[in-house]
C-alpha cells in the first residue's frame, strides 16, 4: 500500500517554528542488519503541547525516542532537545527531561525508594540532600507511597509501570519522554495517568507520548505524529490531523433513494447508500439538510454528523492489517 | 496558635504536649527543602562535580554491598582460611605439607606462626578463588544492568557514559580490596586464635617482629588488590561487549583458568611474562629480607599496563555502543 499524504503533514516540517522542545532534521537510523528503522524523520514538537507519537509496532517509535535520549547514535541527521543537540548535549539536556522508555526497568531486590535514590543519584546535577523529598513527592504523585519500602521484585505490572513514571518525575522537568504510558494498567490507572499527564502538561511541561492507543491520544494530546515503517506520514495538531477526513451526515430513513436523490441535489459530495444514507457534509449546515428532506417528503427517522475519530485517520494512514511492518 | 489549640483539647497532659509540638516541627521544617526542590537543582551547578560523583559511586558501593549473592562470595572466601587452620590445628603441619599448590611451604610454616596464615590463604585463593569473586562483580558490572535494562534509565538519568564507566570500575576495584581484605582478616583472626604469635620468621630465613610482619601482610593486601583490578579491568571491557552478564563473568574466568594452563606449559615460557596470573603470587617477595622490590614493582607495573589496556577497550567500546536494551 503506498503512504497516504496528508496536507496537515507536510508544512511543519519544511520550517519548524522556533519554540520547540524536540526537533529533527531528517534523522535516520540503520542498524547493522541494513534494517531502516527510522528514515529520515523530520519532527517539530512545540514546547507546551502534548505530543502523541503514533504509529504501529515496529514502526521506529522506540528508536526515534532512543535517539532522542543519546542512547542510540543516528546514522544521519540531526535531532535537537531542549535546544541541545543529542547525543552531544546529553549532560546539558537530559536532567530537565524524565523518560519513560520501553517499560520499566529496576532492580528487583530493592524496595521502590531504593530504586528511585538510586537513579536519582546518578543524575550528576541532583542534589543529595533533597533527594529524599523528591522520592517522596514522586512516589506520592503516582499513588505509590504505601509500596515505598516493598521490594520491587514484589510489585504488580501496574505498580511497576507507575514506579517508571515516578522516576520520569523525580526533578522539576521541561519535557517528559513517555513511551507506552499506561501499557499494564488497569482502567482506573490509565485514567489516572491521564489525568497526571494533563496536570504536569498544565505546569507548562512538553509531554512526549507514544501510544498505539488512539482514543487515549485523542482524549489526552493537543498534538501528534504519525509512524508507519520507520517514516512521519502525518504531523499536526489534533485537529488538523482529524480536519484531513471530511465529517459525513448520515441519515436513517426508509426512503433510501429519495434522500439520496435530495443529498446530491444539495450539492454535497460522496453520497453512498446502503442501510442508511451518508454524505460529506462539506460546508453545508445539518440543519438545513434536514429542513430540505423533510420538505421533500423523506421520512428522517435520525440524523448524526459524524466526526472523523483519530482512529480513522490512523488506519487510512498506516493500513489496516495486523501485519508487522518490516 | 497551634499550641492554644492543644491547650484546648481535654485530657493532655503537658508530657504529650511537648512530644506532640516536637512531631509537629519537622514537617514544617521538612517543607524547606520540599519547597526548595526546583532551586536547588537550578542551582545544581554549585552542587559540584566532585561531590555528585561521590553520591553516584556510593550508590554504587550500596548496590554492591547489600546485594546476597556478593556478601555470599565474601563469606565463602572468608571460611577458605578458617578451613585451612582447622586442618592445620588438626592434623598437624608435617602431614600438612605439599599441600596446595605452592603454598605448602607456607601452611606448615603456619603451624610455628599465626601470621603466616594470612599469606598461605592468600597463596590458595589467588590462583583461583578470588579471580572468580571478582570476576562476577566486575564481569556483571555494564551487562548486569543492561540485561536488566536499568542501563538504559542510568544514561538518561543521564550517568554519562565515561563517568558511568569510572564508578563501575572504582566500585569494581572496592570489592578487590574488600574481598582480600575480607581473606587477610579472617586469616590473621584463626590465626591469632589457634596458632602461636611472635616474631616472624621470613622465607630468607631472617626473623622479623610481630609488626613488622603485620606491616608486611598490609602490602601483601595491596598487591593482591592491584592484581585482582587488573582482572577486573579485563572483566569490564568483556562486560561492555554483552547483554548477557553470565557471558561476560564466564569469559573472563575461562581466560583466567587457560592463562594459567599455559604458564604451566615449558614450552611456552616466551608468553609467560605477558599474561596477568603470572605476578599474581609475586607477593612472596614481602616475605624476603630484604624485600624483592624489583620483583613488587615489575608485578604493578604489568597490572597497571592491563588496567590502562583493558580500560580503553572498555571506553572505546562503551561510549560508541547503541544502547538498544
Amino acid at each position: 500500500m503506498t503512504t497516504v499524504t496528508l496536507e496537515a503533514g507536510a508544512p511543519i516540517g519544511a520550517s519548524p517554528p522556533a519554540d520547540c522542545s524536540i526537533v529533527t532534521r531528517g534523522l535516520t537510523k540503520q542498524f547493522k542488519g541494513g534494517q531502516v528503522a527510522v528514515d529520515a524523520l523530520d519532527l517539530a514538537v512545540p514546547r507546551g503541547s502534548v505530543y502523541g507519537f503514533l504509529g504501529p509496532n515496529g514502526s521506529g517509535k522506540t528508536t526515534t525516542i532512543r535517539m532522542l535520549l543519546g542512547l542510540v547514535t543516528p546514522t544521519s541527521g540531526e535531532c535537537e532537545v531542549l535546544g541541545e543537540p543529542m547525543p552531544r548535549g546529553v549532560a546539558t539536556a537530559l536532567p530537565r527531561v524524565g523518560a519513560l522508555v520501553e517499560g520499566p526497568a529496576f532492580y528487583p531486590y530493592l524496595s521502590g525508594e531504593a530504586n528511585l535514590l538510586r537513579f536519582d543519584a546518578a543524575d550528576p546535577t541532583a542534589s543529595g540532600r533533597t533527594a529524599k523529598a523528591r522520592v517522596t513527592r514522586a512516589l506520592e504523585r503516582v499513588g505509590l507511597s504505601a509500596a515505598a519500602s516493598k521490594r520491587y521484585r514484589a510489585y504488580s505490572l501496574g505498580m511497576r509501570q507507575r514506579l517508571a513514571i515516578a522516576a520520569a518525575l523525580l526533578g522539576p522537568r521541561e519535557l517528559l519522554i513517555l513511551d507506552e504510558p499506561t501499557n499494564g494498567l488497569d482502567p482506573q490507572g490509565t485514567r489516572e495517568v491521564r489525568a497526571l499527564v494533563k496536570e504536569i502538561a498544565a505546569d507548562g511541561t512538553t509531554v512526549f507520548v507514544s501510544s498505539h492507543l488512539l482514543a487515549e491520544v485523542e482524549q489526552m494530546c493537543t498534538h501528534a505524529a504519525i509512524m508507519r515503517t520507520g517514516r512521519l506520514v502525518a504531523q499536526g495538531t489534533i485537529a488538523s490531523l482529524n480536519g484531513g477526513l471530511a465529517t459525513r451526515i448520515r441519515i436513517e430513513t426508509p426512503d433510501i433513494a429519495d434522500a439520496a436523490r435530495v443529498l446530491r441535489g444539495l450539492g454535497l459530495t460522496e453520497v453512498r447508500t446502503g442501510a442508511d444514507v451518508s454524505a460529506d457534509l462539506g460546508g453545508h449546515a445539518p440543519e438545513r439538510v434536514n429542513a430540505e428532506l423533510v420538505a421533500q417528503g423523506v421520512a428522517v427517522r435520525g440524523l448524526a454528523v459524524v466526526r472523523p475519530s483519530l482512529e480513522e485517520v490512523f488506519v487510512g494512514l498506516t493500513g489496516e492489517g495486523f501485519d508487522v511492518d518490516g | 496558635m497551634s499550641t492554644a489549640d492543644t491547650r484546648r483539647t481535654p485530657g493532655l497532659v503537658p508530657v504529650s504536649e511537648t512530644r506532640e509540638s516536637t512531631e509537629r516541627t519537622p514537617p514544617l521544617t521538612a517543607t524547606g527543602p520540599v519547597a526548595a526542590t526546583g532551586s536547588a537543582a537550578e542551582a545544581s551547578g554549585g552542587v559540584g562535580r566532585g561531590w555528585a560523583f561521590g553520591r553516584m559511586a556510593r550508590s554504587e558501593l550500596g548496590l554492591t554491598f547489600r546485594r546476597p549473592r556478593n556478601l555470599a562470595m565474601l563469606a565463602v572466601l572468608a571460611m577458605v582460611p578458617v578451613l585451612i587452620g582447622v586442618v592445620v590445628r588438626l592434623i598437624g603441619a608435617e602431614d600438612a605439607d605439599g599441600g596446595p599448590g605452592g603454598a605448602g611451604g607456607l601452611v606448615a610454616q603456619t603451624a610455628g606462626n599465626g601470621l603466616m596464615l594470612t599469606f598461605a590463604a592468600l597463596f590458595v585463593l589467588v590462583p583461583l578463588l578470588l579471580p572468580v569473586a571478582v570476576s562476577v562483580v566486575a564481569g556483571d558490572s555494564i551487562a548486569g544492568e543492561a540485561s536488566a535494562g536499568t542501563l538504559r534509565y542510568l544514561l538518561a538519568a543521564p550517568a554519562g557514559r565515561t563517568r558511568l564507566l569510572v564508578v563501575k570500575y572504582a566500585n569494581a576495584v572496592v570489592f578487590c580490596l574488600a574481598a582480600t581484605g575480607v581473606v587477610a582478616l579472617a586469616a590473621l583472626v584463626t590465626g591469632l586464635v589457634l596458632f602461636p604469635t611472635g616474631p616472624v620468621t621470613l622465607l630468607s630465613g631472617t626473623t622479623v617482629s610481630f609488626a613488622e610482619g603485620l606491616l608486611r601482610s598490609l602490602i601483601v593486601v595491596g598487591y593482591v588488590t592491584a592484581g585482582m583490578a587488573a582482572l577486573a579491568a579485563v572483566a569490564l571491557a568483556l562486560s561492555t561487549f554483552t547483554e548477557v552478564p553470565i557471558g561476560a563473568i564466564a569469559s573472563t574466568v575461562v581466560l583466567v583458568i587457560v592463562t594459567q594452563v599455559l604458564s604451566a606449559i615449558p614450552q611456552l615460557e616466551v608468553i609467560k611474562p605477558y599474561l596477568l596470573p603470572t605476578y599474581w603470587t609475586g607477593f612472596d617477595g614481602v616475605l624476603r629480607d630484604p624485600v624483592a622490590v624489583g620483583d613488587l614493582t615489575q608485578g604493578l607495573l604489568a597490572f597497571g599496563a592491563y588496567v590502562l589496556l583493558f580500560g580503553s577497550i572498555a571506553w572505546a567500546r562503551f561510549t560508541g555502543r547503541d544502547i538498544t536494551a
